[in-house]
């Protein structure tokens, strides 16, 4: 394992860098409180909704990126930071929504495919990946069947498992 | 005829995609709860929300092209049907389940070909509209496919209820590909995507699906226009009355 060097995809690398030079560092960790809805153990920065957080005059304007197109969360999760940040920082701050550069589960963090598969959800395989097979992420068994392409949020499809037989949500691929 | 400029191209180019998405995402919402069974339930009511969050997007930018005050609920629920110019398909009723598939399979296939195309766009707010939704539409045509298929190559009468629904529906498929004014007019500059281009990979896929379903794609012989012009159907009043009546009972009413 000590060998192994884990490729970061382009775009969450950007973003990676985006954070790391950011003169709002406090409040890229303060927002690391803010967590999907739907998936509460995922921070909007794990998920990689999380774009861009920059001062614009006296302005501190948080940018994200909506995962799907219908996704309900987005209001709830604007408001959250909204909420957060005039909480804690006392800031009026203004939350824009960018399509681009379009959302994917590549932006997923690695600690985020983890806290995933711990939740009991398979996290999405990289967009590149020639390994398709989505492994159970209770036993690990790779013998899974897709049950539908749709499940309880438009981000997840129902599979089960053949080898323990628990029903579990999969991350789609995006 | 007054002369139309480049804006006016622009703003009616994307307010009929918004029409599209939006008449078909709540056709589509009528299954919320009638759905074969469970999966399949939520699965119509997923696709159907990826259509109206595809809506939202296209009306947000069509307000923000006019520029006029009007925001996106305005334009979605208060303009009356002559305004609304979304494909005819888009607008019928749902039907039963073999119509319902019929109808996704062919806007499936249209949408697929017809965002990936429009990822390429100019034009850098429907390029990254596309690149979102191209991948939705991906797993919509993997799920109408399917069910094509099954139903088709099924019992004697899901598949004599599947021919029968793309009997029905053939003829609204034409005008898909015959795109409208506002299209042709943007497509040099490279903002819009030229439909007729559609045409060959549509053909190719649909009767790729028809024939490993063992049906017999419908006969060419009449073909319905109108919906780019605002020209509906009869159904499409109600539905819209339907649509529209929160905001019109209750105007500027927020959730």
């Amino acid at each position: 394992m000590g060998d192994t060097i884990t490729l970061v995809p382009e775009l969450l690398a950007r973003r990676r860098a985006r954070r790391n030079n950011s003169d709002c560092g406090e409040l890229w960790s303060a927002l690391d409180q803010v967590a999907d809805p739907e998936i509460p153990v995922l921070s909007i920065w794990d998920l990689g909704v999380l774009h861009d957080v920059a001062r614009e005059g006296n302005q501190v304007v948080v940018t994200i990126t909506p995962t799907y197109s219908g996704c309900p969360a987005m209001d709830e999760i604007s408001r959250e930071i909204k909420g957060l940040l005039s909480r804690e920082y006392g800031l009026d701050a203004t939350v824009r929504l960018s399509l681009t550069p379009a959302w994917t589960t590549d932006l997923i963090s690695p600690e985020g495919k983890q806290k995933l598969r711990e939740y009991g959800i398979a996290p999405p395989p990289g967009r590149d990946a020639t390994d398709r097979v989505v492994a159970c992420p209770q036993c690990n068994s790779r013998d899974t069947e897709c049950v539908s392409e749709f499940a309880s949020t438009a981000c997840k499809a129902l599979y089960k498992c053949h080898s323990c037989g628990e029903p579990f949500d999969h991350f789609k691929c995006f | 005829m007054t002369k139309i400029s480049g804006n006016e191209h622009l703003f009616r180019y994307v307010l009929a995609l918004a029409d599209d998405a939006l008449v078909l995402g709540q056709n589509l919402s009528e299954w919320c709860s009638r759905g074969p069974y469970l999966e399949e339930d939520l699965a119509l009511a997923n696709v159907a929300l990826d259509y109206l969050g595809r809506a939202r997007m296209f009306f947000e930018y069509a307000a923000q092209i006019e520029d006029k005050g009007r925001t996106e609920d305005d334009l979605a629920f208060l303009r009356d049907s002559r305004e609304y110019r979304n494909y005819l398909l888009h607008e019928l009723p749902r039907g039963d389940f073999a119509y319902t598939m019929a109808r996704q399979l062919m806007v499936d296939v249209f949408s697929l070909e017809y965002l990936k195309a429009l990822c390429k766009s100019t034009d850098e707010t429907l390029s990254a509209i596309a690149q979102r939704t191209v991948k939705e539409s991906e797993y919509h045509l993997r799920r109408s496919r399917t069910w094509v298929v099954r139903l088709g190559d099924g019992t004697e009468e899901s598949h004599t209820r599947m021919q029968k629904a793309f009997d029905d529906l053939w003829g609204y498929s034409h005008e898909l590909f015959e795109g409208d004014d506002s299209e042709r007019a943007l497509v040099a500059e490279g903002i819009s995507v030229d439909s007729s281009t559609i045409r060959n990979e549509w053909d190719r896929v649909v009767n790729e699906v028809l024939s490993e379903a063992t049906l017999k794609r419908p006969d060419e012989g009449w073909a319905i226009r109108g919906g780019r012009n605002g020209i509906h159907t009869e159904s499409f009043g109600p539905m819209l009355a339907e649509m529209q009546y929160m905001q019109r009972a209750y105007p500027g009413l927020e959730w």
